[in-house]
C-alpha cells in the first residue's frame, strides 16, 4: 500500500476542508503494423482470433522478438512528455488469467524506458510523469449468459486473442492532479500529444486509450489518504464524473468515521457510481523477474536525438505560438479549438498573407462551432477579408456575409464582394453627424442614458443603424455615443 | 539385449547416401529394423515416425536422383528429444499435460537438420519437461540404458542418448539445462555437447529454464558431433538470445592436436565423484599431457555453489515458463466449475511430482519477501561463477572434469530424496549458469564395465578448442 | 505452502501440503550453503550473453489458421476459446 507524501502543489478545497489527490495511469495502444513481440497484425475490429501466431498464443517453444517500431513510438511518447529515455529491460509479471496467454505479461518494472517527465496543462500547470513504460496487451474476454455481459452470473466466457500482444505504453502520472477538471484536461492534452506524434489513434471508446484513476482524499495539511483505483472509464466526461463521485464517496465515508480500503473499483456509466471490483490484498504477488527471452534496450544518444529531432511541434507549443501571434490567451477557447482541429497553421498563414491573425482565429473557431470545419478559402483571401474588418471598412455582420460568399465560391476577393453587395465603408466622420441627429431626435432617451440608464442607448444606436441602412458598425456607433455622454456629463 | 555392435556414423552414412552408394530409404529401414528389434525393451521413443521418415527418405532419394545437393546430413536418421516442436507431430515433453498436442510450427533446430538432409525417425523420451537426471520422471515410463537395461540412461535427454547408444539413429538432439545432454552422454558412452548459450536457436524448444537451455547433439564420434553442430549453429532472428554472428568452423579443427594448449585442472572442484570416474579423468590428463598439452592448476571457488544457484534459478524460470499450461488454449483440460478451479485441477492432474515440486520451489523463490534471499542471491552467485570461470580461462584454454560423478546407476537407486538426484549434475551445472560450452567424451569404462564420460569445458564460443581437445582424447583411446 | 500452491495454480490433496513442505524445507536447508556468502556489490547476472538491442522490423507475418488452432483447443465457441465462468479470478 502506498501512502503519498504531501506535495507542494496547490490544493483545491472540495468541501469542509477535504482535498482531492488524483494520479492517472493511461494505457495507450501503439500504432504499429504488428504486435510487440511477433509479426501478427495489430488491428482493431477484426473477426475474433484472426491475428494469432505461436507467440501471441503463448504456445510452447515460442519466443518473443521486440518490434523496433514499437520501441521508437514508445520513445517518441517519452520524449513528447519530456521524459528521460534510459536503458531498460523487460520483466515478467506472473499471474493466471484466461486472457493472458502465457500466464505472464511481459512488461517493464524497475528499469522502464521513459522516466521523470511532465505534461503541461493548457493553463500552464505541470503534471509530473513518473514513467512511461512498454508492455504487451492482453486478450479480451466476453461473458456469456449473465446479465448485461457481466462476469458475475455468467455461464461461461469466450476469449479472443487478437488484442493479446498489442504494444502498449503505460503512462503513469505523479499524484499531482487536484480536481476532476484537471484530470479531464490532462487526458485531453495527452490524447492531443499522442495524435500529434502519430503514436496511437488514442480512441477511448475503442479501448486504444484506457484511463485508470487513483483517487484519494485527505484533510488539508494531513498526509494523503488511502487511494482507490477506478477502472472502466470510457470517456473524458466519464473520467470527471467518476472522480467527482469517488471523491464524494470517500469524503462521506471518512466523515462517517469509516476507513477507506485500498480497492480497485469499477465505474458504472449507467448508475453513475463506482463499485468494488476487488480489495487489494497481500495476495497480489506478481513474482516479477527479468524476462530471460529478451535482451536489454540500450538506446544510443544518436538514436534518441534522431527521434527527438523528428518530433512535430506539440499542441502546447502550437497554442503558445498561436496565442503570441493573435494576442489571445494560450488557453482561450478559440486557441484551444483551432489547435485541436489542427487549423493553427492555416490561421498563421492568413497572418503571413498580410491578414489579421486575431480576426482569422475568430472566423476559424466560429466555423468549427457552426459547421465543424475550417472555411475552405485560400489563406490570402481570408487575409483580405480580415484587412477590411480591422480597417473598419466592414462590420462584423458584413464580414460574415462576405465570408459565406467566399466559402461558397471557394475563395475570391473580399473587397470586390463587399463592393458588389454595396457594403460601402461608413467611416466615423460620416457616423458622427448621424449620431448627433439621433440624439437630437430622441431627447427623452438621451436624458435617461446620461442619467445612468444603460438600456436607453439602444434607441439611439438603433436609430443610427436605421439611418445607415445597416451599414454602420455597431461598435463604432456605441463608441461615439459613449464619447458624447462623457462630454455631456 | 545382445552386446552392441559397432554402429554406422553420421559422416559415413551421409557420405554413402550423398555418393549414391546407399539409398536414404535403405539406411532408414536398417535403423527402423533395429528399433523394431530393441525398442520394446529400451523405450527410447515416445513416438516413432516410421511412415513420415520413409516418405522423407524416399523424397530425399528422388532429389539425389534428380541431381540436387541433399545436404551434409543426407539420409542420416535423427532422433529428436520430445521437447522440440514438430509441426503436426505430437510433442509431449513426456507430460500428460501436452498429450495429443500437435504444434502448428517446427523448431528452428529441427528445420535446420531436416534442411541438411537428416531424416527425423522419432521423438525421444525425457524426464517430464526435462526435469531430471535419469528419465525416470517421464509420464510415459522410463527409458533403459542400452548398455545395461537394469540401469538408467541418465537424463533428462535419456531417450535421445539411448536412441543413439542402441543404434536407432547415428545422431539425436537433446537439450541441456544443467547437464541433460552431457550426463546421459556419459552414462551411455556417447559424445554429448552443450554449446555456448545462444549458438543454437531455442525457437521451438519447449522451455524449461530459458536462460540456461541449449540444444545439442548426441553422436558416437567427435567428428560426427562437429558436423552436426555446424548444421545446428547460427543466428536465428526468431530467438532474441541467438548470437548474431557466423558460427565457428568445427570439423576443420579436429586434426590440430593439443600441442601447446593449456588444460586446466580445477583444484577446488567439489568432491563426490566415484573413484572409477576420477581414475578415467586422471587418465585423460595424462593422455593430453603426452600429446603435448600443459596441465595447469586453477581454482573456480564458486563452482561448488552452482548447484544451489541452479536449483533456484531454473525452478524460478520454470515456474513461469510452465504457467502457460492452463487448459485454456491447447493441451489437456480437466473440467471444473470456474476457470480458476479448472486451471488448478488441470495442472495438478497434468504435471508429475517432480515438475510440481520445482514449480512450487520456483514460485517460492520469486515470491514477495523471498526474492532477495533466494532468486536475487542466486543471480549474484551466477555472476561469481561466471567471473571465476573467466579468471580461470585467463590461465588455461579448457577445463577437464568428470561429466557425471558416477557411471550409470540402477533404477530407483536415488530413492525419494530429490537432492540425491540433483547431485548428478554437480559438475555440469556451473557451465550452464555461465553460458559456456561443455561436452562429454566417452573415455573408457569404470565399475561394471560401464562407460565414463570426461567433461571438457571452454569459455563462451570456445567450441573450436573444446572440439580440438575432444578429438585428441578420442584419438588417445583408439 | 497453501499460498505457494495457490500462486502456482496447483491443487493440494490430503497430505500434499505437508509432503511438499518437508521436501522444500529439505532443499532450502541444503541451499543454505549460500547464506554465508558475502554478495554485496556483486552485480546480478540475468543473462549469459551481453547482447543488447535485438529487434525485428514491424513487418506482418501470416496468422495461424483460426479453425485449426481452435480445433486443437480444449473448448471453443464462435471463433473463440471457451472457458468456465471466471468468478474468483484474481
Amino acid at each position: 500500500m502506498t501512502i503519498y507524501t504531501t506535495s507542494d502543489q496547490d490544493f483545491v478545497e472540495l468541501s469542509d476542508g477535504w482535498e482531492l489527490v488524483v494520479g492517472l495511469e493511461v494505457h495507450v495502444e501503439l500504432a504499429t503494423n504488428t504486435k510487440l513481440f511477433s509479426g501478427s497484425a495489430n488491428r482493431f475490429g477484426d473477426e475474433p482470433n484472426m491475428n494469432i501466431d505461436p507467440v501471441t498464443l503463448g504456445l510452447p517453444g515460442a519466443l518473443p522478438v521486440l518490434n523496433r517500431h514499437a520501441v521508437e513510438l514508445a520513445m517518441r511518447v517519452g520524449l513528447a512528455l519530456n521524459c528521460t529515455v534510459q536503458p531498460s529491460i523487460f520483466h515478467r509479471k506472473n499471474y493466471f488469467y484466461p486472457d493472458l496467454p502465457k500466464a505472464y505479461q511481459i512488461s517493464q518494472y524497475d528499469q522502464p524506458l521513459n522516466i521523470d517527465g511532465y505534461l503541461a496543462l493548457p493553463g500552464g500547470k505541470l503534471i509530473g510523469i513518473e514513467r512511461a513504460h512498454m508492455e504487451e496487451d492482453t486478450g479480451k474476454s466476453t461473458h456469456i449468459g449473465g446479465a448485461g455481459g457481466r462476469i458475475h452470473g455468467a455461464d461461461h466466457s469466450l476469449i479472443d486473442f487478437n488484442r493479446a500482444g498489442v504494444p502498449l505504453v503505460e503512462i503513469v502520472s505523479r499524484p499531482d492532479i487536484r480536481t476532476a477538471e484537471e484530470a479531464r484536461q490532462y487526458v485531453t492534452e495527452l490524447r492531443g500529444i499522442l495524435l500529434a506524434i502519430d503514436a496511437s489513434d488514442a480512441k477511448m471508446e475503442e479501448g486504444s486509450m484506457r484511463v485508470d484513476a487513483n483517487v484519494s482524499v485527505h484533510r488539508a495539511g494531513e498526509p494523503f489518504g488511502t487511494r482507490c483505483e477506478i477502472k472502466n472509464v470510457n470517456s473524458v466526461r466519464s473520467l470527471g464524473r467518476a472522480i467527482d463521485y469517488e471523491a464524494r464517496r470517500q469524503i462521506d465515508m471518512r466523515n462517517a468515521g469509516e476507513p477507506i480500503l485500498q480497492q480497485t473499483r469499477h465505474w458504472d456509466e449507467n448508475d453513475g457510481r463506482t463499485h468494488t471490483l476487488r480489495t487489494k490484498e497481500d495476495a497480489d504477488d506478481y513474482r516479477y523477474f527479468p524476462e530471460p527471452d529478451l535482451v536489454p534496450i540500450v538506446p544510443s544518444p544518436e538514436w534518441i536525438a534522431s527521434i527527438r529531432d523528428a518530433l512535430p511541434l506539440l499542441p502546447g507549443a502550437r497554442r503558445l505560438r498561436l496565442a503570441a501571434a493573435s494576442g489571445a490567451a494560450a488557453d482561450a477557447e478559440s486557441v484551444m479549438v483551432v489547435v485541436e482541429r489542427e487549423q493553427d497553421d492555416y490561421v498563421l498563414a492568413v497572418g503571413a498573407a498580410g491578414g489579421d491573425v486575431a480576426r482569422a482565429l475568430v472566423h476559424v473557431k466560429e466555423a468549427y462551432a457552426e459547421q465543424g470545419s475550417s472555411p475552405a478559402v485560400p489563406a490570402v483571401d481570408l487575409a483580405g477579408l480580415t484587412q477590411l474588418e480591422v480597417s473598419g471598412k466592414l462590420t462584423a455582420t458584413q464580414a460574415k456575409q462576405v465570408l459565406a460568399e467566399l466559402v461558397a465560391n471557394g475563395g475570391g476577393d473580399a473587397a470586390a464582394i463587399a463592393a458588389v453587395r454595396g457594403f460601402e465603408a461608413i467611416d466615423s466622420s460620416s457616423l458622427e453627424p448621424m449620431v448627433d441627429a439621433a440624439i437630437a431626435a430622441q431627447p427623452d432617451a438621451w436624458a435617461k442614458f446620461v442619467a445612468g440608464d444603460a438600456k436607453a442607448v439602444g434607441a439611439i444606436v438603433g436609430a443610427v443603424m436605421k439611418a445607415s441602412k445597416g451599414k454602420a458598425d455597431g461598435k463604432a456607433v456605441s463608441a461615439i455615443v459613449e464619447a458624447r455622454k462623457a462630454a455631456a456629463s | 539385449m545382445p552386446s552392441l555392435p559397432s554402429f554406422p556414423t553420421v559422416l559415413n552414412t551421409a557420405a554413402a547416401v550423398r555418393s549414391g552408394t546407399r539409398s536414404a530409404l535403405d539406411v532408414l529401414d536398417e535403423h527402423l529394423a533395429r528399433v523394431t528389434e530393441c525398442e520394446t525393451e529400451i523405450h527410447a521413443f515416445n513416438l516413432v515416425l516410421a511412415d513420415e521418415a520413409r516418405a522423407a527418405a524416399a523424397a530425399l532419394d528422388a532429389r539425389i536422383a534428380a541431381g540436387d545437393d541433399p545436404g551434409p546430413l543426407a539420409g542420416v536418421p535423427i532422433a529428436l528429444k520430445d521437447n522440440m516442436c514438430t509441426q503436426g507431430i505430437p510433442t509431449t515433453c513426456s507430460s500428460r499435460i501436452l498429450e495429443g498436442w500437435r504444434p502448428p510450427y517446427t523448431a528452428t533446430a529441427v528445420d535446420k537438420v531436416v534442411a541438411a538432409g537428416a531424416i527425423p525417425i522419432g521423438k525421444t523420451n525425457l524426464d517430464e519437461f526435462a526435469m531430471g537426471s535419469s528419465t525416470e520422471n517421464s509420464a510415459f515410463g522410463p527409458t533403459r540404458n542400452p548398455l545395461d537395461p537394469s540401469r538408467v540412461p541418465g537424463g533428462s535427454s535419456g531417450g535421445s542418448a539411448a536412441a543413439v547408444a542402441a543404434g536407432f539413429a547415428p545422431v539425436s538432439l537433446g537439450s541441456d539445462t544443467g547437464g541433460s545432454i552431457r550426463q546421459p552422454a556419459a552414462l551411455c558412452g556417447l559424445v554429448g555437447v552443450k554449446p555456448t548459450y545462444g549458438l543454437v536457436s531455442r525457437y521451438g524448444l519447449i522451455a524449461f529454464a530459458s536462460s540456461l537451455d541449449q540444444i545439442g547433439p548426441f553422436t558416437h564420434t567427435v567428428a560426427d558431433s562437429a558436423a552436426v553442430l555446424e548444421v545446428l549453429a547460427g543466428h536465428d532472428p526468431m530467438d532474441s538470445t541467438s548470437i548474431p554472428q557466423p558460427p565457428p568452423s568445427l570439423t576443420s579443427v579436429l586434426d590440430r592436436g593439443v600441442d601447446g594448449l593449456r588444460i586446466g585442472r580445477i583444484t577446488d572442484l567439489p568432491a563426490g565423484a566415484d573413484a572409477d570416474v576420477t581414475a578415467r579423468v586422471e587418465a585423460a590428463f595424462v593422455a593430453l599431457e603426452k600429446a603435448g598439452a600443459t596441465i595447469v592448476d586453477v581454482t573456480v571457488p564458486a563452482f561448488g555453489y552452482g548447484l544451489t544457484a541452479y536449483y533456484l534459478v531454473a525452478p524460478a524460470e520454470a515456474s513461469s515458463n510452465l504457467s502457460r499450461y492452463d487448459g485454456v488454449r491447447f493441451g489437456m483440460r480437466v473440467t471444473a466449475g470456474t476457470t480458476a478451479e479448472m486451471m488448478a485441477v488441470t495442472r495438478t492432474a497434468g504435471f508429475g511430482e517432480e515438475v510440481k515440486r520445482r514449480i512450487m520451489l520456483g514460485t517460492y523463490a520469486l515470491s514477495a519477501g523471498y526474492y532477495d534471499a533466494y532468486y536475487g542471491k542466486a543471480l549474484k552467485i551466477r555472476r561469481m561463477i561466471s567471473d571465476d570461470f573467466s579468471r580461470a580461462y585467463e590461465r588455461c584454454d579448457v577445463l577437464i572434469t568428470p561429466a557425471s560423478p558416477t557411471v550409470a546407476f540402477e533404477f530407483g537407486s536415488k530413492g525419494d530424496n530429490p537432492i540425491a538426484m540433483y547431485l548428478c549434475d554437480t559438475y555440469t551445472i556451473p557451465t550452464n549458469l555461465a553460458g559456456h560450452p561443455g561436452m562429454s567424451v566417452p573415455y573408457g569404462t569404470g565399475d561394471h564395465g560401464l562407460p565414463v564420460g570426461v567433461q571438457i569445458l571452454a569459455p563462451a564460443l570456445g567450441e573450436q578448442v573444446m572440439y580440438q581437445v575432444a578429438a585428441e582424447l578420442e584419438r588417445s583411446m583408439a | 505452502m497453501v499460498k505457494v500452491a495457490r500462486l502456482s495454480r496447483l491443487a493440494l490433496g490430503p497430505g500434499d501440503a505437508e509432503r511438499y513442505l518437508s521436501q522444500l524445507s529439505g532443499m532450502l536447508e541444503h541451499f543454505a550453503d549460500i547464506d554465508a556468502l558475502d554478495l554485496d556489490g556483486v552485480e546480478p547476472m540475468t543473462q549469459p550473453l551481453p547482447l543488447v538491442n535485438v529487434f525485428r522490423d514491424d513487418v506482418l507475418r501470416p496468422s495461424l489458421d483460426r479453425d485449426e488452432v481452435l480445433a486443437a483447443a480444449p473448448a471453443s465457441e464462435d471463433g473463440r476459446f471457451r472457458v468456465p465462468p471466471m468468478i474468483g479470478e484474481s
